[in-house]
């Protein structure tokens, strides 16, 4: 079982007690936005083999949003981090650096 | 091709079956193909079977990274029926169940299609509504399904109990004619068939890019080294995102792992696949005996075929109340695959941006019923550059909103 620790209230939460809200990091588009940014932020998620960022919510706990490090082809994860940022911290992609260097994601890397 | 047949068993029979050819040739990559079809699941060997059978192209190589229908051909609970709501679905759908009605005989391939009857059952009164609109579209569309009460439902599955405190039976939407068929058998007969028509299946070869010249495609480099092709069809289901990476464009979708399940063999008990949305559950008894159980998706992307335990725990849960004589069963296996989803739940048979290369992905959880049909269109869909089947499927829809909504596409609320 996927086991991602909140880093709100400090748990490690069981997968039956979070929510899985789908890709992090989106930019948000609002009006005067063209189409192809708008599919983009609907529609285009990133779907690696590998590296992904992801928005998760304690449901069943403190009910807070987080966000997740995760390897989609291994089930590891790399770390967990509060939702209130636009990029990963540093020391988080430094974890992923040291096992899959080179990787990237989006516009991060 | 040596044509199977009662006489051709008995004349084996008779010299202890030493004359039997191999299914499908084992072949070695040429330098060049008219059409490259990535992936040898059904969806990729039905594209290269009616780009033969119904174009006269046959210099095809269908590549495939693992084992022929390996992926989620054989993960799959076999489930066949066209009972969508949107018309461009019943569409595609119907013409795949109409296909599978002559898929035997086509092939010259037992595929043991069994048009047992499907049924969804409703548990709630918004089902009830869902369900019997559904009903009066497929009317329109010329698919033949019915609303029909509990009792019926009773009937229809004896086993069933249908005064659950949790999750009544209210009614179910019957399709007569949708049914199962052997997953394995479908991949295995059109494999025969296109090697048959002289195409070269070749297994264990991984595309590793995707070369372009001037915005056309030129080839693919493999793990078999280079090869030529004027047209390429990515046919590969939950990587699908990986390989239109490998061609320089992304896609409108999510790889996700759904799980499947089955038990240990009993007496026959069940003539009937059932699906009950509601609890992400569905059932059938295959021809072993065995009660062959799907469930729903986890909610996050993986591509490791295997996912969470407690999917089967509340899929397993919940069928337990419906099907009590279950309670007792031990499940023999389980195992996941990898399904690609898009925004609307509906697939993509599409150009790409790159001319040349085809795309043909986010069946999602619900492609097993649709190889026939999806081979056919993807077959004109790449000979003819068009075709009606697959005109509203475009992976251009989502940026013009014009989205096929199909949320019963998998038979489970998502």
């Amino acid at each position: 079982m996927l086991i991602l620790h909140c880093p709100y209230c400090g748990v490690d939460a069981d997968e039956t007690d979070l929510h899985a809200g789908g890709q992090a990091h989106l930019k948000r588009e609002g009006p005067g936005s063209s189409d192809e940014a708008f599919e983009d932020y609907l529609f285009m998620r990133e779907n690696p083999k590998g590296v992904h960022f992801e928005r998760w919510r304690h449901v069943y706990g403190c009910g807070k949003w987080f966000h997740a490090a995760r390897c989609t082809s291994t089930l590891e994860v790399f770390g967990t981090y509060p939702a209130q940022t636009l990029e990963p911290p540093q020391d988080i992609k430094d974890k992923i650096s040291g096992t899959r260097p080179g990787w990237s994601w989006g516009i991060f890397k | 091709m040596k044509r199977y047949s009662a006489f051709a068993i008995t004349r084996e029979a008779m010299r202890q079956h030493t004359g039997w050819d191999r299914a499908w040739a084992k072949r070695e990559p040429k330098k060049k193909y008219d059409v490259i079809i990535v992936g040898a699941g059904g969806h990729g060997l039905a594209t290269a079977y009616y780009l033969g059978k119904n174009f006269g192209i046959t210099n095809v190589a269908i590549l495939e990274k693992g084992w022929l229908g390996g992926g989620n051909t054989g993960r799959n609970t076999t489930i066949i029926r066209s009972n969508y709501l949107q018309d461009p679905s019943a569409a595609i759908y119907e013409k795949s169940r109409s296909l599978y009605e002559t898929m035997s005989q086509d092939l010259n391939y037992n595929v043991m299609f069994s048009p047992r009857g499907v049924i969804m059952l409703a548990q709630t009164q918004h089902e009830i509504r869902g369900y019997q609109r559904t009903a009066q579209a497929n009317a329109l569309q010329g698919v033949k399904t019915e609303w029909i009460g509990p009792q019926r439902v009773k009937e229809l599955c004896p086993i069933m109990n249908i005064d659950g405190p949790r999750y009544p039976v209210l009614g179910g939407l019957y399709q007569e004619r949708g049914g199962t068929a052997r997953h394995d058998a479908v991949a295995w007969g059109y494999a025969r068939a296109c090697s048959d028509m002289g195409m070269d299946v070749i297994q264990q070869c991984e595309v590793t890019g995707v070369r372009q010249e001037n915005g056309k495609v030129v080839g693919v480099d493999t793990s078999k080294g280079p090869i030529d092709c004027d047209k390429l069809g990515m046919v590969v289901a939950g990587h699908a995102s990986v390989l239109a990476e490998k061609a320089g464009f992304r896609l409108p979708m999510e790889s996700v792992a759904l799980q499947a399940l089955v038990s240990e063999p009993i007496k026959p008990c069940m003539d009937v696949v059932v699906m009950a949305n509601t609890v992400h559950g569905y059932m059938s008894q295959s021809d072993k005996g065995e009660m062959v159980i799907g469930g729903g998706t986890d909610g996050y992307n993986n591509y490791t075929q295997r996912g969470s335990f407690h999917h089967i725990e509340e899929t397993v849960r919940a069928l337990v109340e419906t099907f009590p004589m279950i309670s007792r069963l031990k499940m023999l296996r389980q195992w996941g695959g990898i399904v690609d989803v898009t925004g609307d739940r509906s697939p993509i048979l599409s150009k790409t941006p790159v001319d040349g290369i085809f795309v043909n992905c986010g069946w999602g959880t619900g492609g097993f019923k649709a190889i026939p049909g999806s081979g056919w269109a993807m077959a004109e869909l790449m000979a003819k550059g068009q075709s009606p089947l697959t005109d509203e499927f475009s992976m251009f829809r989502f940026r013009e909103g014009k989205f096929i909504d199909e949320s019963v596409a998998a038979g489970v609320a998502h």
